[in-house]
């Protein structure tokens, strides 16, 4: 039989944009390790819908760790800091009994909350909107086999493409940086033959609609890397600054 | 009402060019007259919608997701088939399709599934060009790994993130045409009613889930790729948000609704652990390449630990029962072959409702680094949610409700029998038969968007010669009406229940009556319950909150008051199609080793059901299986 856990949840409310929001505390009781993070929130959303309060707003919706919908901010660190992990595979065994947990939303200026702790994300889908694709058209591809790319370089841009969009890096940024967001997603194209036509405007307009957006400057602290569930490198950024210089200096 | 498929004539391998050239064209001018609305933007919906907009059409996609590169296509693990033949290994176009129609149990229409087969190559070329890193061997080429129903490598893949990756590329395409503004995206939307104009799909209702707004938008056709109904059951590997709601919707507005019966119940799923359980996780089946299944042969052993029951009293039942595909049979198969071996007893794991997945034998084979380079973010997925090593210990893994091979009804052009409605991927009921084999899923969704939609699309506008309605008109004023009045009779119930305590519910009952196996009494009580529960639903429910902002309780009660109503239909085909194929089983019909024993004198036909009001039985429309091609005989997979 699986241990039960008793907690104590402090989590933000925030009616919309333009309420000051504030931390309310709930109790959660009977809390089965084997739960996820996100099964403890319903648990706890079914009791007070049952008292007849407004359940606490959040976005989930794989549940299985790579659609990168959820985004909750758990004691202050981005999925809850258990390694390479989003908060909706973030187990309760990871908890201790008695334990008072803090839930909050991404905090960034440029994803400002809807309600508690859903917020607006879609400065990611523009900043792919401005170069994050090889211009390609359906049709008129060439044989796939056509041309080899190196192992280790395939590889390598996999390792990019592994970013599932989340945004726990920006919102563990000081400066709500989304350098490490902007670095998978150029390196990813960047290293393919496929993707280097583009290379360089790429590299310019992703990071100028990434200024555009209000996200901050990077100063390569790495907290980005620490939370980020798919374990994104650093060393993608440098990537990106390379990318970038080249493209500026030419 | 008779349903014409619009199979084109000739000899199957040629019907589809044969098709597109007979297939009227928009000359490239007037094609931006054209508006069309795609519901979904998984990889059906992400691919039509880029595809149309780089032809020229004017294009609106929609999805309730917070942006489309999180459709729940994201999910799929293992691979995408194509016949590209590429390991020399015997395959091509022909053999693909005979797998699929093979493995779907000979409950697919031949012609569909055969063009399936035929573009499946362009996909890969398609994606590759688009960046999808799919995995390599050393010397630069595409690598290739085996997958279940198959005996040829045919499965391209990117890690354990194959759907991911095909959707990024789905979805870099359409961010391109969002970019051009020849695509306007609206996330976090929902669609919940279509509009009909003179007999035409010519708009929807949707709802904006931010803020509560209700608008209305007109188009000359309306596209919906959005997805299965596995989350009828409550507890599938489907992620939470999907949902039934626009085909249903649709469905209520005079499409038809085939085969809903066709479910698919996946093999290596990581077992329940307890009531309070949102969602289920899928190991993917490519597992199954280097992992043997198996159970103790007493159940007197269930309670040791793996390690502590030597081999020879090890049931590895899958290589026993299927010596030739082994622990690669067919989904349907191997499930059924696990909830046997569970029902006598021998399952292992809490509730013994578990069977063991064990990589000792290939980790001694290839060593520990090359199974954790082939599967390591499976086994630490695993890890995360059980707690358990994988490395030191056999997974435990059971059956789980996975994907839905029935959906809305299409003909060959992928249109509904309602004119401009047209239905992709996982939302129609076109190319799995009765069940779905690995890695197809990913294929279909492409092939539809990228290949099939762009073509058949042009022949209803240059047909058609349908007028695009204003939103004034009375039709959308209508379906308005119907979609706020839906919204303020739930939220003015204030009963005393929850709507995910109505759902867990209903998807218990569901599953228990019409899961792995189904019976007529089962069905038939299945049929009594359910509407006693909706009527329950409708009085008792507590949907908190108001209408005009982000109301998750709001959203979620709509789409289980669909499926309060679309249980009936699914337990309804199932009672109807009295005999037993692929993901079907019902247990009055099995052969003397408990196989599915089909009955094609009756039975080779796609069901189509008409609805005819709430409470009402639905009818049911038979369009033949003819099959010109390959001959109906029993699947073997020994």
């Amino acid at each position: 039989m699986a241990k039960k856990l008793n907690l104590t949840l402090k989590v933000w409310r925030q009616d919309n944009a333009a309420d000051q929001g504030r931390f309310e505390t709930y109790p959660a009781r009977g809390i089965d390790e084997d739960m996820s993070f996100l099964e403890m929130l319903d648990v706890v959303n079914e009791g007070l819908v049952e008292a007849g309060r407004e359940p606490i707003a959040f976005d989930s919706d794989c549940r299985e760790g790579i659609c990168g919908t959820c985004s909750l901010v758990i004691n202050g660190i981005p999925h809850g800091g258990r390694k390479g992990t989003t908060a909706c595979q973030l187990h309760m065994r990871n908890f201790k009994d008695g334990q008072t947990i803090s839930v909050e939303p991404w905090r960034a200026r440029a994803f400002p909350v809807i309600r508690d702790l859903v917020v607006d994300r879609t400065a990611f889908d523009r900043i792919i909107q401005s170069g994050g694709f090889v211009s390609v058209r359906t049709g008129g591809a060439p044989d796939a086999n056509a041309i080899p790319i190196p192992k280790e370089i395939s590889d390598r841009a996999m390792d990019a493409a592994q970013c599932i969009g989340c945004g726990a890096c920006v919102a563990a940024c000081k400066n709500a940086s989304a350098m490490l967001f902007v670095a998978a997603k150029v390196s990813h194209l960047n290293l393919l033959p496929q993707g280097r036509p583009e290379k360089s405007r790429r590299a310019e307009r992703m990071v100028w609609q990434m200024d555009q957006e209000g996200f901050g400057a990077c100063t390569v602290t790495g907290s980005c890397e620490a939370v980020c569930p798919k374990e994104i490198s650093l060393d993608f950024i440098a990537r990106l600054n390379r990318d970038y210089g080249l493209s500026v200096l030419k | 009402m008779a349903l014409n498929s619009n199979i084109p004539s000739g000899p199957l391998a040629q019907k589809w060019d044969q098709h597109k050239f007979d297939l009227k064209l928009v000359n490239p001018a007037n094609k931006r007259k054209f508006q069309v609305i795609v519901v979904g933007s998984g990889l059906a919906g992400a691919s039509a919608a880029a595809t149309l907009a780089e032809l020229g059409y004017v294009v609106k996609c929609f999805c309730y997701q917070d942006s489309p590169r999180r459709a729940h296509s994201i999910a799929a693990q293992g691979g995408i088939n194509a016949a590209k033949n590429y390991q020399n290994d015997g395959d091509s176009v022909h053999r693909l399709f005979y797998d699929t129609i093979k493995g779907g149990d000979f409950r697919a229409r031949e012609a569909n599934v055969y063009r399936l087969a035929q573009v499946s190559v362009n996909i890969i070329d398609q994606c590759v060009a688009q960046g999808v890193p799919f995995a390599r061997e050393y010397g630069g080429l595409l690598d290739n790994r085996s997958f279940g129903g198959a005996q040829v490598s045919r499965t391209f893949y990117a890690r354990g993130q194959t759907g991911q990756q095909l959707l990024l590329g789905a979805y870099s395409a359409l961010s391109r045409q969002i970019g051009l503004g020849t695509v306007t995206m609206y996330p976090r939307t929902e669609m919940l009613d279509l509009v009909m104009v003179d007999g035409h799909a010519k708009g929807i209702i949707t709802r904006d889930l931010a803020n509560g707004r209700i608008e209305r938008h007109a188009a000359d056709a309306v596209v919906l790729a959005t997805g299965g109904y596995g989350t009828v059951f409550f507890l599938s590997t489907n992620a939470v948000g999907c949902n039934v709601t626009a085909t249903y919707r649709a469905h209520r507005r005079g499409a038809l609704f085939a085969n809903p019966c066709y479910t698919q119940i996946h093999p290596t799923c990581i077992p329940v652990s307890g009531d309070h359980q949102s969602k289920l996780t899928l190991m993917s089946e490519s597992l199954r390449n280097d992992g043997r299944v198996w159970v103790p042969k007493r159940k007197e052993d269930c309670g040791k630990t793996a390690s502590q029951i030597p081999e020879s009293d090890r049931d590895y039942f899958l290589e026993r029962k299927y010596p030739s595909f082994g622990n690669l049979a067919p989904r349907d198969i191997s499930s059924r072959a696990a909830k046997e071996v569970c029902d006598e007893g021998r399952g292992v794991g809490p509730g013994g409702l578990g069977v063991y997945l064990d990589f000792s034998d290939a980790i001694k084979r290839l060593g520990e680094d090359k199974i954790r380079e082939r599967y390591g973010n499976l086994f630490d997925m695993y890890e995360c949610i059980t707690g358990e090593n994988a490395y030191r210990q056999p997974m435990r893994i059971f059956p789980a409700v996975h994907y839905t091979m029935g959906g809305l009804w299409v003909d060959y052009n992928l249109m509904s029998n309602l004119p401009g409605l047209f239905v992709l991927g996982e939302a129609n009921f076109s190319d799995h038969g009765a069940n779905r084999l690995g890695a197809s899923a990913l294929m279909q969704g492409l092939a539809d968007g990228y290949f099939v939609i762009p073509y058949t699309i042009a022949h209803y506008f240059a047909t058609s010669k349908q007028q695009r309605p204003s939103t004034d008109h009375p039709a959308f004023q209508q379906a308005e009406e119907n979609v706020t009045g839906m919204a303020n009779r739930l939220l003015g119930i204030k009963g005393k229940r929850t709507v995910r305590s109505f759902h867990r519910e209903l998807g218990k009952l569901v599953w228990e009556h019409c899961g792995m196996a189904r019976s007529q009494q089962s069905l038939e009580a299945a049929l009594k319950r359910i509407p006693e529960l909706r009527d329950e639903f409708w009085h008792n429910v507590n949907v908190p909150g108001s209408g005009s902002s982000l109301n998750q309780s709001l959203e979620y009660a709509g789409r289980v008051a669909d499926f309060m109503e679309f249980a009936e239909l699914l337990c309804t085909d199932a009672l109807a199609r009295n005999e037993s194929c692929g993901g079907h089983f019902r247990v009055e019909h099995q052969t003397e080793d408990g196989e599915a024993l089909r009955h094609d004198d009756q039975f080779a036909h796609a069901a189509a059901w008409e609805y005819k009001g709430l409470g009402k039985a639905p009818e049911l429309h038979k369009e033949p299986l003819v099959y010109e091609e390959v001959h109906m005989s029993t699947r073997s997979y020994k």
